[in-house]
């Protein structure tokens, strides 16, 4: 039922729609919120509350209260006096069993207030110990409010944009609009951010400043960045000056039963009669602490609706407010013992400002005892406070709260009662903000919005303390409520796919991830690709290596400060191994470097370490100013590593290069053509057979890649991927950074003394290692063989009577040897070459021989064939 | 942390574009002792005031760059490209803690 048409109204009474509630059509015209248009078809009942689930109805109508949160298209929680209708929509209410007039678990408000008193859920279902998991299904079912599908993906898509204004207004009521006219009147480029609650100003299209709305501002943020919420974007605002025109908030009464059905504050009222032409009720009751409640008179009266009584609580001081109801809805209202039947009560407690977001700019909020509100002073620099949010309140103080008989909520998100918060005193909750975590008073849907004010000023008379002692809680973002995927954003897995990705991909790889790359885990049997790369020849891509390029008259010496050991010594066309190092001793990352010339090198890092390893030779020679330059071509430049004994047979079937054991030795780089491929070959072995590093534009390398696999078929070239190679290193010992080491590991620890030239001046770690080369040893990196074939878990412990004494950090089975081979750290003592180990597997454990030279080739004359 | 931090190429952009190195340290020039070895590794100065730190801007132009700031409010004093001629920027401060005992 509408009232006649008025000039004022958002409806156009010619444009009807339908959406579902419960799945009924319900109509609805354009201008109708889902609330309105529910409350136009007769639904009173718009919620049950969380705890005691107590019906509730249209409160505030303006998106504050928690009183009429629906599931809208699948998303719970959503305030439906604020969100418009649209034909189509699903609309279902939430936190019930069974319906909003019949929900089953009302039984919690009849006969559950004893077993339920404040902090209940600190006390009860803890015993017995073994029932928890019945107590906590029951509670995961019951708590909360609004269901998320835990296993749903991802069907809206989140966005973030970032921006800048000049002057950032929020808050479109006649004080935001005015600060937005007047910066933009000085030439300032001005965004105004209003929650679209406010009528559109006539003629808004034409406003000579940004106007973002519907949107919400989150709060405030260190360097004026103010996220804005505006549906499916966040919009990251740095101002250079805010305004915040946030307002106040019409703040309820407290006495027993104020939380029925059919009580409302002004701005219900006024949005029910004004904007959406509905009868709030049929007889009325005013009780108002300021001119707003009385407005609403005037309101009521144009509804045609009957006012039994208007109370102005500035001038009559009564000591007894009571509501009751039937079924949850109002009936009658005593004042001091005179009652009045009605079906509306406004009530007015007075307003206080909406002062969050200056709090979190920086604001101090302050008590003021003459208006009884909480408003902000000492406002940072750059922020201002516009219109009411400044202290517009009340100039009177209705009472804490009022006595009568029936629950009197102080909190209606949480359904916390006056009676909870005396008891909560008197357990020694003396603290606002210990309160406010033990009753959870403010911690509800409207975020302190309704009980903030009214909760401290009963703390206030409860403990005989002034309000401005007692304080606020503090106010943190955000402000207005958000989706965790606006948050979110966008769904980003960012990967990182090597130019010859594809070709694995149809060779049917599994992949998997080592940091941001997508690599091949195997082809499908990795002990077939082993096996290959033993007897014949296989290729894979290591792409992902890191590649950096140092050149300048300074190269070498730079190295020789960063590395360990020497490079000043080493040959252009050379390769070296190394292992680089912090000034604690550390282990940073490994890799090969070539000398390409007098003045270059190329480093590799390990796949996950290329950045890091960039930034840290940036950030020395930022330090020390050498005649360097760093270019990290990892992107630029693709791998293919090609191994086994036939390694050299293929190769010699695509290059014009002297392949040769003498034309091409181990640790040799060499540029050449292969297959037409303009290429930096080195002859390294880190899968522990002959092999070459074909490094290549990555344009090339799928072509490079696909002319391998093709000239080499009647070699059997077989690609191969993380895994087989993961067992030939380690069949060689050769350690993966990051995985056989830690933050704590270092090279003589790793037993690479070798690589330590002590003699040399200066390099990042000299002095750790020298004082660490002084001490007693520490724990040993060693290799393992297992006694009866079993293979330990990678992370699993080295056990010294029955003690941890060591871990595991990788462990194979090897075909090749026959054996169940690992990497351990053991205490020094236990580092001896054939000594008996115990490892931890499935509890007990097995013994293991400790193994100090390669398992595979111990002399490395199959690298060097 | 969300304060603008002006890097001496690009401006001033979000803090998130940087990587944070922390306060800028002396490296002891040669044969340092255990302790003067630990305070250079482990310790740092952690004043709540003006500090000289490191940065590198990772999402801009990749330099590394020195930044002057207050540790208690982020206001950034100074931000500028460091040359390691210039002595005024390689001995900024006293070492850290060299009374802690050594480890």
């Amino acid at each position: 039922m509408r009232l006649p048409p008025t000039g004022d109204e958002l409806l156009d009474r010619t444009s009807t729609g339908t959406f579902l509630f419960e799945g009924e059509p319900v109509q609805f015209l354009d201008g109708d919120t889902v609330g309105s248009a529910l409350f136009a078809g007769g639904r009173r009942v718009f919620s049950r509350s969380f705890k005691y689930h107590r019906p509730r109805g249209l409160l505030c109508c303006s998106g504050q209260c928690p009183n009429c949160l629906m599931e809208v298209d699948g998303v719970p929680s959503v305030r439906v006096c604020s969100q418009p209708a649209r034909a189509g929509m699903q609309v279902r209410s939430q936190n019930v069993i069974g319906s909003l007039e019949h929900d089953l678990m009302g039984i919690v408000d009849k006969i559950g207030g004893p077993f339920t008193p404040v902090g209940f859920y600190y006390r009860t279902m803890i015993w017995p110990r073994r029932a928890w998991p019945l107590y906590e299904r029951f509670l995961r079912n019951v708590a909360g409010l609004g269901r998320i599908d835990p296993h749903a993906h991802r069907t809206r898509r989140f966005d973030t944009e970032h921006r800048r204004a000049e002057v950032l207004v929020i808050g479109g009521g006649p004080a935001g609009l005015a600060a937005a006219q007047a910066a933009t009147g000085a030439g300032r480029q001005v965004v105004l951010v209003d929650e679209g609650l406010a009528r559109p100003a006539p003629g808004s299209d034409e406003l000579p400043f940004q106007l973002l709305a519907p949107a919400r501002a989150l709060g405030i943020y260190e360097g004026g960045l103010v996220p804005v919420d505006t549906g499916g974007v966040l919009i990251r605002f740095r101002a250079e000056r805010i305004v915040v025109a946030t307002g106040t908030i019409e703040q309820p009464l407290v006495f027993p039963g104020n939380d029925l059905v059919g009580i409302m504050l002004p701005a219900g009222v006024r949005r029910l009669v004004r904007d959406w032409s509905l009868k709030p009720g049929e007889r009325a009751v005013v009780l108002s602490a300021d001119d707003r409640g009385l407005e609403a008179v005037d309101d009521l009266e144009r509804a045609g609706v009957e006012i039994a009584r208007v109370v102005d609580l500035r001038e009559q001081t009564p000591r007894q407010i009571e509501a009751r109801g039937r079924r949850g809805r109002l009936k009658a209202v005593t004042v001091d013992g005179e009652t009045v039947d009605c079906d509306l009560l406004v009530m007015s407690g007075g307003r206080q400002p909406a002062y969050s977001l200056l709090a979190q700019a920086g604001a101090r909020i302050e008590y003021d005892d003459r208006r009884g509100i909480f408003a902000p002073t000492g406002l940072p620099p750059n922020v201002e406070a516009a219109g009411s949010v400044n202290g517009g309140g009340s100039a009177s103080l209705p009472s804490p709260a009022y006595a009568g008989s029936g629950k009197c909520f102080v909190c209606i998100c949480e359904d916390v009662t006056e009676k909870d918060v005396k008891r909560a005193i008197a357990e020694g909750f003396d603290s606002i903000e210990l309160a406010k975590r033990y009753t959870t008073v403010t911690m509800g849907p409207c975020q302190g919005r309704l009980c903030h004010l009214p909760s401290v000023r009963l703390y206030a008379r409860e403990t005989a303390t002034p309000e401005a002692e007692i304080g606020t809680t503090t106010a943190r973002p955000p402000w207005a409520p958000v989706s965790l995927g606006l948050l979110a954003g966008r769904g980003h897995e960012p990967a990182r796919r090597t130019a010859i990705h594809h070709r694995h991909e149809e060779l049917g790889a599994t992949m998997m991830w080592t940091g941001a790359w997508r690599r091949v885990h195997s082809y499908g049997d990795p002990a077939d690709e082993t096996r290959a790369v033993h007897k014949g020849v296989g290729i894979i891509d290591v792409s992902t290596l890191g590649k950096l390029l140092v050149t300048g008259p300074d190269a070498a010496a730079f190295l020789e400060r960063l590395y360990p050991n020497r490079f000043s010594d080493l040959r252009p066309g050379r390769v070296r191994y190394s292992v680089l190092g912090t000034d604690a001793g550390r282990i940073m990352d490994d890799g090969t470097l070539a000398r390409l010339a007098d003045e270059q090198f190329y480093v590799t890092t390990t796949s996950t370490g290329a950045d890091a390893v960039t930034e840290w030779f940036e950030w020395w020679n930022a330090v020390w100013g050498m005649g360097v330059e760093v270019a990290n071509v990892t992107g630029a430049l693709a791998a293919i590593n090609v191994a086994g004994p036939r390694a050299r047979d293929l190769l010699a079937r695509l290059t014009e290069l002297d392949v040769s054991r003498e034309g091409f030795r181990y640790l040799d780089a060499k540029r050449a053509h292969v297959a037409g491929v303009p290429c930096l070959l080195l002859r390294i072995g880190f899968v522990g057979e002959l092999g070459y590093e074909l490094h290549c534009p990555s344009p090339y390398a799928e072509y490079l890649w696909d002319t391998l696999l093709e000239r080499g078929a009647d070699l059997d070239v077989t690609p191969f991927g993380l895994e087989a190679q993961r067992v030939l290193r380690l069949e060689k010992q050769h350690i993966l950074v990051g995985q056989d080491t830690d933050s704590e590991s270092n090279v003589l620890g790793a037993r690479m003394p070798w690589l330590v030239k002590l003699e040399k001046d200066d390099f990042v770690g000299k002095w750790a290692l020298e004082h660490m080369g002084a001490r007693e040893p520490g724990e040993q990196l060693v290799g393992f063989e297992m006694t009866d074939g079993t293979v330990p878990a990678e992370g699993g412990q080295v056990l010294v009577d029955g003690l941890p004494a060591g871990r595991v950090t990788s462990a194979r089975w090897s075909d090749e040897l026959g054996k169940a081979i690992g990497l351990a750290w053991v205490p020094p003592g236990l580092a001896r070459e054939g000594n008996l180990i115990a490892i931890g597997v499935n509890g007990s454990f097995e013994y293991a021989a400790v193994r100090l030279r390669p398992f595979f080739d111990p002399e490395g004359e199959r690298l060097r064939a | 942390m969300s304060f603008l931090l002006p890097c001496p190429t690009c401006g001033p952009r979000d803090v998130n574009e940087y990587v944070y190195a922390g306060e800028v340290t002396v490296r002891p020039r040669h044969d340092p002792s255990l302790r003067e070895l630990s305070a250079y590794v482990h310790f740092r100065r952690n004043v709540a005031g003006v500090q000289r730190e490191w940065w590198f801007h990772r999402f801009g132009c990749e330099q590394w760059f020195q930044a002057e700031r207050d540790t208690r409010t982020n206001a950034v004093l100074r931000s500028e490209l460091v040359h390691p001629t210039r002595e005024s920027l390689a001995a900024p401060e006293a070492p850290a803690v060299p009374d802690t005992p050594a480890v």
